[in-house]
């Protein structure tokens, strides 16, 4: 019977190491009033690695390495591209407790979603990094330059197929969008075409099935080193490192166009517990772990809070919802 | 050769190898775990990894996907409860073979398929990695949709004896698939936001398949005594070998080529093995109770689609799946610069993690076997017992896809139609067929209509999408002129006698 007494302490070392793992995610240190060590929970809009979670759990670890909170409690809340998560964070009216992180794609889900949970109602604290848009072609296409691109796709707006890693109302629909509005497009022409994420995205460019594939850099970084796709522009307000392609406005076209993200709290907290959560986030900025996780990450460090950031969230609140009016899709 | 030699030396130093054992323990826990994949296990472990070496982790990443894969047929087969959208398949046969005593057979070949298809695909992966990398971009929409077309047209093969019951099936599943906010426009979802991203589809298998059964026990119960599932012979008889080994090849054949492409997905060449070995078994009358082809195709499609899923990540730094995703990050973490240049610039880390990818199946197939037999004892746990645990975990399964309530009564909700399915005897499996083909065929033609901007000759403008309408044809004329309609009695199916082919399973044998 020894083969089977073995299999079954095979058996128990499993069953311990599921417990293990399941013990483990229960942690048990119990937040107390020290503001040091105030347990909070964070909402997150999408699911476990993508780019909102990244943000958030990185900002979480700094803020408990360095003590300046107690441990988080992380909850992804998919659905609808982040309205599902606003509208958690709305029903926690006067929660004093709770962080979400959200951005420039959840401003636009809001509205395609015709949600009323938008971002003005809730309680802004920081805007944590932003990233910038990058205009791509394959190595064999036509366009060498953002003008080439201009030119052909006045010529014919409908028959200029234009590819992106997000649904309608995200940053990579709607950069093409306020980009077709600039240079004189109506966006109701642009034929846009989206992937499910930087993946899809890269097979349609690296096949050219698409003319023009519109999206953040970080997940092309291979393929434009190796030459097999051409960066024509990037969306800043200034040149990205590392990346030989002009920004826009020093190709002939008035438009700073740039994805975010930041942290929100619910509606209705007291004054003081914003400014704690803005304190904490201060100091969090200006940790070792955050910094190295920027660079790891390779997002733009954009930090604001205040009435800075406040005024940022309503500016952006008008253009994205202007923009998507203007497409019939709030 | 000696990039492969080199690979197997860093793969095989102790400490690595312990990380292969560590990564496919926890990959077979997770994949056991219904709704907690492999994708999610990797996305958790990524901050602790940092701490440990880069092969190290790659190797331990290597095991929790390979044993993630394998470890989801064992709850699809013991507990109906699929716990991955691949697995899918593996409940319908398996969970039958396990009702009638053959649960260890069930596991086994699912787990010498397993072993069987990841070696081979793994082989395959060393060879072709570098040539097909830049052929694999030129399939576009038109070819996608071509190859869901005929994936549709299997279906046909498993609609069961009565057609119109099957069609009621298949209808009600792309019905279920229309829900969602894809196309932007809102389809069915009532005005509710987390109806926006449609039914996940682990959701619906787990309800029709074990929420349902789970309802319809418990209808049954009192009307009979208390029967415990026999435990029948603990290893596969010379003839469930022979049986298996051709369903094991052909499911390889169909996963790795679904694997490579960066759309092809896991569960398409699930159906399309079970849809092939249901035509070309000779014990016809066994599926739909068991048939020992129907777990050992779809589960070497399965494992050999998880390894060609690798050929894009490896050779254009192309992600295809959530699995591959996370890898993909976790190498750009420890600073690889992923993409079309990896193989060269880091062969000796592609290569390990080759070589730990055959380590990590091998350890699969040693862990895993003498395990079927015990796993099998599971089933005899009285029933009311055993039907609170599968509650249980179904309920488990569903809650941990999106952590959200609402789920639970999705379940539960469709749970009640599985068992009025079950009471009119409408089959199952082409309702889960539609709902995880049909938003893929909307997309892949609507991505192909908007780029050819509405002309519809776009669809066979591909060699590839030709040649599978071509095979297509020449299928439609080979069932006309053999005449393919077999008297009913031949294909006795789910569907034959409403409501008690469960209890006379159960109860005969």
């Amino acid at each position: 019977m020894h083969p089977s007494r073995r299999m079954s302490r095979i058996l128990a070392l499993l069953t311990a190491l599921v417990l293990a793992a399941a013990v483990s995610g229960c942690g048990v240190t119990r937040g107390s009033d020290d503001p040091n060590n105030r347990r909070l929970r964070m909402l997150i809009p999408n699911s476990v690695g993508g780019g909102y979670d990244l943000t958030g759990r990185a900002a979480a670890k700094a803020l408990e390495d360095n003590e300046l909170t107690g441990r988080f409690e992380i909850t992804n809340v998919k659905g609808a591209s982040g309205t599902v998560a606003m509208q958690r964070l709305l029903n926690e009216k006067g929660a004093d407790d709770v962080l979400m992180l959200m951005g420039l794609g959840v401003v636009g889900a809001v509205y395609t979603n015709k949600s009323d949970a938008t971002p003005l109602k809730m309680t802004p604290i920081a805007r944590l990094v932003e990233e910038q848009e990058g205009i791509l072609v394959p190595a064999d296409s036509p366009f060498k330059t953002v003008q080439d691109l201009v030119a052909a796709w006045k010529k014919d707006p409908g028959g200029l197929t234009v590819g992106g890693g997000s649904t309608n109302g995200g940053p990579d629909h709607l950069f093409p969008m306020q980009l077709a509005d600039t240079i004189g497009i109506d966006p109701n022409d642009v034929n846009y075409i989206s992937y499910d994420g930087g993946g899809p995205l890269t097979t349609a460019l690296l096949g050219s099935k698409i003319d023009v594939g519109m999206s953040g850099l970080g997940e092309f970084e291979g393929q434009v080193k190796d030459g097999k796709l051409r960066v024509l522009a990037v969306s800043g307000d200034e040149r990205l490192d590392g990346v030989d392609a002009p920004t826009l406005t020093e190709s002939g076209v008035d438009l700073v166009f740039t994805n975010w993200r930041g942290v929100l709290a619910p509606p209705g907290i007291s004054d003081e517990q914003r400014d704690y959560l803005v304190d904490r986030l201060t100091q969090m900025h200006d940790t070792d772990e955050w910094r190295d996780a920027l660079e790891a990450n390779g997002w733009t460090d954009n930090f604001a809070t205040g009435k800075e950031f406040e005024d940022f969230l309503a500016e952006q609140d008008k253009r994205v919802a202007d923009t998507l009016k203007e497409l019939g899709l709030a | 050769m000696d990039l492969l030699l080199d690979g197997f030396a860093t793969a095989l130093t102790p400490e690595n190898l312990l990380f292969a054992t560590i990564g496919v323990l926890l990959g077979t826990a997770v994949g056991v775990l219904p709704g907690i994949g492999p994708a999610m296990t990797l996305a958790l472990l990524l901050p602790v990894t940092y701490s440990v070496g880069a092969d190290s982790a790659i190797i331990m990443f290597a095991g929790i996907y390979y044993g993630g894969m394998y470890g989801g047929s064992t709850t699809s087969i013991l507990l109906n409860t699929p716990g991955e959208s691949s697995s899918v398949i593996t409940a319908i046969e398996g969970n039958k073979m396990a009702k009638a005593g053959r649960a260890a057979q069930a596991l086994a070949t699912a787990a010498i398929g397993s072993f069987v298809a990841g070696t081979i695909a793994t082989v395959l992966l060393w060879i072709v990695t570098p040539q097909v990398a830049d052929i694999v971009v030129t399939l576009g929409s038109p070819s996608y949709f071509a190859l869901m077309v005929l994936a549709l047209f299997a279906v046909t093969a498993v609609l069961g004896s009565s057609r119109l019951r099957g069609f009621i099936a298949l209808f009600l599943g792309l019905a279920v698939g229309l829900v969602g906010t894809s196309t932007g426009q809102a389809r069915l979802t009532f005005g509710e936001p987390l109806l926006a991203d449609g039914i996940d589809i682990v959701v619906v298998a787990v309800a029709l398949f074990a929420i349902g059964e789970a309802l319809w026990v418990a209808a049954h119960m009192r009307r009979k005594p208390l029967e415990i599932i026999p435990v029948g012979q603990p290893w596969m008889s010379k003839e469930d070998w022979k049986r298996s080994w051709k369903p094991w090849l052909r499911g390889t054949a169909f996963g790795f080529p679904f694997g490579a492409l960066p759309a092809g997905g896991a569960e398409l060449p699930t159906f399309l093995s079970y849809a092939t070995e249901k035509k070309l078994t000779k014990h016809p009358e066994e599926f739909g109770h068991g048939a020992i082809e129907g777990v050992a195709g779809p589960e070497a499609a399965n494992n050999a689609s998880a390894a060609g899923t690798l050929v894009p990540l490896l050779a254009l730094g192309l992600p295809t799946t959530a699995t591959a995703a996370i890898m993909l990050v976790a190498l750009q973490g420890y600073g690889f610069q992923t993409g079309p240049t990896l193989m060269d610039d880091h062969p000796d880390l592609v290569w390990a993690l080759l070589a730990s990818l055959f380590v990590a199946n091998t350890l699969l197939l040693i862990i895993n076997l003498p395990m079927a037999p015990i796993w099998a004892k599971l089933l005899r746990i009285p029933r009311p017992y055993l039907y609170a645990g599968i509650l249980f975990f179904a309920s488990l399964g569903a809650y941990s896809v999106n952590f959200q309530a609402f789920d639970l009564a999705l379940l539960l909700v469709l749970g009640v139609l599985g068992f009025f399915m079950r009471r009119f005897g409408i089959p199952v499996l082409p309702l889960i067929i539609g709902v995880i083909l049909g938003p893929a065929l909307e997309e892949q033609l609507t991505t192909a209509l908007k780029i050819s901007e509405g002309d519809v000759s776009t669809l066979w403008s591909e060699p590839v999408a030709v040649v599978v309408y071509a095979v297509m044809a020449l299928l439609l004329v080979a069932m006309a002129v053999t005449g393919v309609r077999k008297p009913a009695a031949e294909e006795p199916s789910l569907s034959d006698t409403p409501g008690n082919n469960d209890d006379k399973e159960l109860v005969e044998r």
